[in-house]
This record gives C-alpha cells, sequence and structure tokens, in this order.
C-alpha cells in the first residue's frame, strides 16, 4: 500500500486517492467550481444552436424556443445558471489577488478591485437584459 | 473540562516495520498545553522512543508542523482543549515521506527554495561609503507579507496540486520569491522568473486556495502566485510580441 | 529569458475567458435559458432576434464571449483531468485535444457570426 522513496529504501511515501477530493469539503467546491466549465461550454453550444436557427430563418428559430422549452434543456440550463453563477462569483473572488493595481504611489485596496467586477457585472447584465427584453432601437 | 485527553500518534520505525501504525497515549489536558506540550509530555514520562521535531514553541521557527485530526497545523499553536473531549490524532505533515515517527524528510522543499534564489540579487553592491538602501514604510508594505513566511511547509501539506504532482515547485517557495521579487532593492526578478515559469512552476498551480487557509503566519501564497502569474503572462506576451525590446 | 512554453498564453485566455463569461453568462441563461421558456418573459421576435444579431457590435461581443469561453472551459477542463482524475499519462492527448475542440468551436463560432447579416431571411 505505502511506496518508498527513491532517495531512501526506508523513507515512506504515502500515495494520494484519486478521490482526494472527497476527503474535504474545502476540496469538493474546488472540483465544483473548476466543473463549473462544462457549462460554460455548454452554454456557448447553446448560443451557437441559437445563431445557427436565426441564421436559417424565422421557422428555425421558433423550433429553438420551442426545444428550449423541453424540460431536459430547461433543466439543464438552471443547472447551468447555478454553476456560472458559481463561476462568476468565484473567480471575481480571486480577480483582486492576481491583480495588484496601483495608482501613483498608492495601491488601491482589494475591497475594490473585488466592488469594481460587480459593478461591471451588474451594469452589464442590465445592459444585456434591456438589449433582449425589447429595448432596441 | 476533562483533565485528560487520548492522543493517537502515528509510529514508523523503519527497522522493524514497513508501514505507519497508531499508538495511543493518555496524557494530562491543562488549560494552556498544546498538542506539542502532550508530545513533550510522552517523550517525558511515557514512551521516550517517540520521535519528532520542535524547537522554539512559540511559532516562529517552523518546525513542529504536523497533521492534527487531518488537518497541516504547528503543534505548538494548536491548544489541546481545542479537541476536547478527543481522541487526537497526531500524524506526520502529509505530502512528505516519513522518516520515522512524527519526522518528515523536507530536503524537496529545501532544494525548490535554494532554485528562487530567496535573496537580495544585485547587479553591483552599493559601495559603503554610498550608505545604506533606503527604503519607505509603503515600499516595505509590497513585500512585507510574504516575509513573514517561516517556512513550516503546512501550505504544502494542504496543496492537493503538490501531493498530485511533487514536482510542483510549491507555494511558500514562490511567495519566498515574490518577496524578493517585490522588494524595491532586489533586482533578480528576471533571473527567478527561469525558474518560475517552468511548467511545474507557477503554471501547476489551479488555485485551490487551501495553502493561504492554513499558513500560521498569513503570508497569502495563493495571492503571490496569482499576482505572479499576472506579471509572468505579461512578460512572456511581451517577449513574444517585441523580442527585441523586451527587458531581460 | 523566460523559456518558451504556451502555458502563460493559455493561463491568459483562460483568466479572460474567465472575465467574460462570468459577466455576460448569468444574464444570459437567466433571459435565454430559463426566462424565455418559461414565459416569464416574452422571446424577442424573429425580427427584434435577427435585429440584435446583426448589429456588428453583438456579433463582436458574442465571438469574443464564445472564443474565450471555449478557451476557458479547455484550459479547466485539462487541467482537471489532469490534477482531479490523474489522468497523467495521456496528458499530451488531452491538453492537444482540448484545445482543438476550443480552436475548432472558435472557428464554427466566426463562421456562424460572420453570416449573420446576409443569411437573416426573415428581414
Amino acid at each position: 500500500m505505502s511506496v518508498h522513496t527513491e532517495y531512501h529504501h526506508r523513507w515512506l511515501r504515502q500515495p494520494a486517492s484519486t478521490y482526494w477530493w472527497l476527503k474535504k469539503p474545502v476540496y469538493f467546491a474546488f472540483i465544483l467550481r473548476e466543473g463549473s466549465c462544462m457549462f460554460v461550454g455548454w452554454f456557448v453550444v447553446y448560443l451557437l444552436l441559437l445563431v445557427r436557427a436565426v441564421l436559417e430563418g424565422e421557422g428555425a428559430y421558433r423550433q429553438f424556443l420551442l426545444w428550449s422549452a423541453t424540460p431536459g434543456v430547461l433543466v439543464v440550463n438552471v443547472v447551468t445558471f447555478g454553476f456560472v453563477v458559481y463561476h462568476a462569483v468565484t473567480f471575481f473572488q480571486a480577480a483582486p489577488q492576481a491583480l495588484v493595481v496601483h495608482v501613483g504611489r498608492r495601491r488601491v485596496p482589494a475591497r475594490l478591485v473585488l466592488a469594481g467586477h460587480y459593478v461591471a457585472w451588474l451594469a452589464t447584465s442590465i445592459v444585456i437584459g434591456w438589449l433582449l427584453l425589447g429595448g432596441t432601437a | 473540562m476533562a483533565d485528560r485527553i487520548r492522543l493517537q500518534v502515528a509510529r514508523y520505525r523503519p527497522e522493524q516495520e514497513s508501514e505507519i501504525t497508531f499508538d495511543e497515549y493518555e496524557v494530562p489536558c491543562h488549560k494552556e498545553w498544546v498538542v506539542l506540550d502532550g508530545l513533550n509530555h510522552i517523550k517525558d514520562r511515557i514512551d521516550g522512543t517517540l520521535a519528532y521535531r520542535w524547537s522554539c514553541r512559540m511559532g516562529i521557527c517552523g518546525s513542529c508542523g504536523m497533521t492534527v485530526n487531518g488537518e497541516p497545523k504547528l503543534t505548538c499553536a494548536t491548544f489541546l482543549s481545542e479537541y476536547a473531549p478527543g481522541p487526537v490524532r497526531v500524524e506526520p505533515l502529509g505530502n512528505f515521506p516519513v522518516i520515522r515517527d512524527l519526522i518528515v524528510d523536507i530536503g524537496d522543499f529545501m532544494r525548490k527554495l535554494v532554485r528562487v534564489k530567496p535573496w537580495i540579487v544585485r547587479e553591483a553592491e552599493k559601495p559603503l561609503a554610498d550608505g545604506e538602501y533606503l527604503q519607505t514604510p509603503d515600499e516595505l508594505d509590497e513585500y512585507k507579507q510574504f516575509s513573514m513566511c517561516i517556512n513550516c511547509m503546512l501550505c504544502y501539506s494542504a496543496c492537493p496540486i503538490y501531493r498530485l504532482d511533487p514536482k510542483f515547485i510549491g507555494p511558500a517557495a514562490i511567495a519566498l520569491a515574490q518577496r524578493y521579487n517585490l522588494d524595491n532593492r532586489d533586482e533578480g526578478a528576471s533571473a527567478r522568473m527561469d525558474v518560475l515559469s517552468e511548467h511545474e512552476g507557477i503554471w501547476g498551480c489551479t488555485f485551490v486556495g487551501e495553502c493561504t487557509t492554513v499558513c500560521p503566519k498569513n503570508v497569502d501564497p495563493a495571492g503571490a502566485i496569482q499576482r505572479y502569474k499576472l506579471t509572468a503572462a505579461v512578460e512572456s506576451m511581451k517577449a513574444f510580441f517585441m523580442p527585441r525590446g523586451a527587458e531581460r | 529569458m523566460i523559456k518558451r512554453h504556451p502555458e502563460p498564453m493559455l493561463w491568459m485566455l483562460f483568466s479572460a475567458g474567465g472575465v467574460v463569461s462570468g459577466m455576460l453568462m448569468p444574464v444570459l441563461v437567466l433571459v435565454l435559458g430559463i426566462a424565455i421558456p418559461l414565459g416569464w418573459v416574452d422571446a424577442p421576435s424573429y425580427g427584434e432576434m435577427a435585429g440584435l444579431l446583426a448589429m456588428r457590435l453583438t456579433r463582436l461581443v458574442l465571438l469574443a464571449l464564445c472564443v474565450l469561453s471555449l478557451f476557458h472551459w479547455a484550459h479547466r477542463f485539462r487541467h482537471t483531468l489532469y490534477d482531479g482524475l490523474q489522468i497523467k499519462h495521456l496528458n499530451e492527448v488531452i491538453a492537444v485535444t482540448s484545445y482543438g475542440v476550443a480552436v475548432v468551436g472558435s472557428a464554427v463560432a466566426a463562421y456562424l457570426l460572420w453570416q449573420v447579416p446576409s443569411g437573416s431571411g426573415g428581414m
């Protein structure tokens, strides 16, 4: 079960389990966060299917709308919503640690970098929502 | 509160056995005792064959890191009463080869540490007559957090990437490299970049963040790594797009 | 000198993809994936949708969203297989496949979005 190291035949190295991520809640949350990428990928496909439907004409567009309302697709998209929000929140949380901004000699506090992300998130969401829900000029 | 507590301590006697076994001891549980006090009691009064490392017993030397109830901890900074009524499981620090009982081999970290050149690197030292290198409090704040590292390696123990790929350079080494990169007296950033930008350098990290959670000195190695990823990526793009204009 | 390997660039794409998908996807999923199918709001008419897509800005933003999100997916997917499931011996294959899928997907997105003004039938 345990393996000995190459440096010394009697030093014990315990192998890592493939299920290491089930051992601690933090590790599980990490894998969930990484898993959110699958739903990001799925939604790109969904968006492109929509674009293709619009390209093919009104009939195809109506069919796409009907398909998007089928229970299977709907459930997938609800789960997708949960995961993309989780992705956004965890990604924005990480951003201030990578993005250390200086204005002159003073460092912008991490809270402000984080707040900036949320403001941008809110603003773009409002704009997109407005565009989609009939706000076109 | 109970005045005694059971410690389940991992034992590994390479001359006798090839696996880790556990011995149980009952020690007093005084209000001010830490796990290290419990281990010292065992060694002094119950079983003198127990082998473990410790030194300052006040959280500055970094010697006494072990796995306590599954979490990497400094045993001199972890109160026994926290675990009452017990039992408390004490194992060697995870992700390192075990030499004996609670002692692990830290050679891997020591070799990696040297590779990141954790000292001030300068082209030329200022002559003594020119006086000292001046540094404002703001300039100190840029790297001060990363200078708090006591090399206790709890972060390596918590890092799943290091467990899965022991070639990963690891959180403390990168945080210490950053401590010098961000020091305005240092000129060695590009020398360190070679080592850090290897595949098992910073790019091995997937930002689990456990290293920062377990650090007893609030060093935030995860933050150091993410910040350095951005720096290295920007440098890489500069080198790619402006090969002659890029700084060496 | 930095050793030349693609990791920094791939990480930048992953990061950009993370920000863009984080910012834009929640509202898009909510409206296009949940609210409209469930009838909470009316779907845009074909004319309105085609008009939206015909705008150059929409297509550019959508292209950026698709391309960057695909590379975000590829990078995370590849790393999770490597770290999470420890499929180390297939590391090269997985990396090439993941980024390959992202490249192909990006090409498909570009192709579709390029076609929009000439392709929309209901205007």
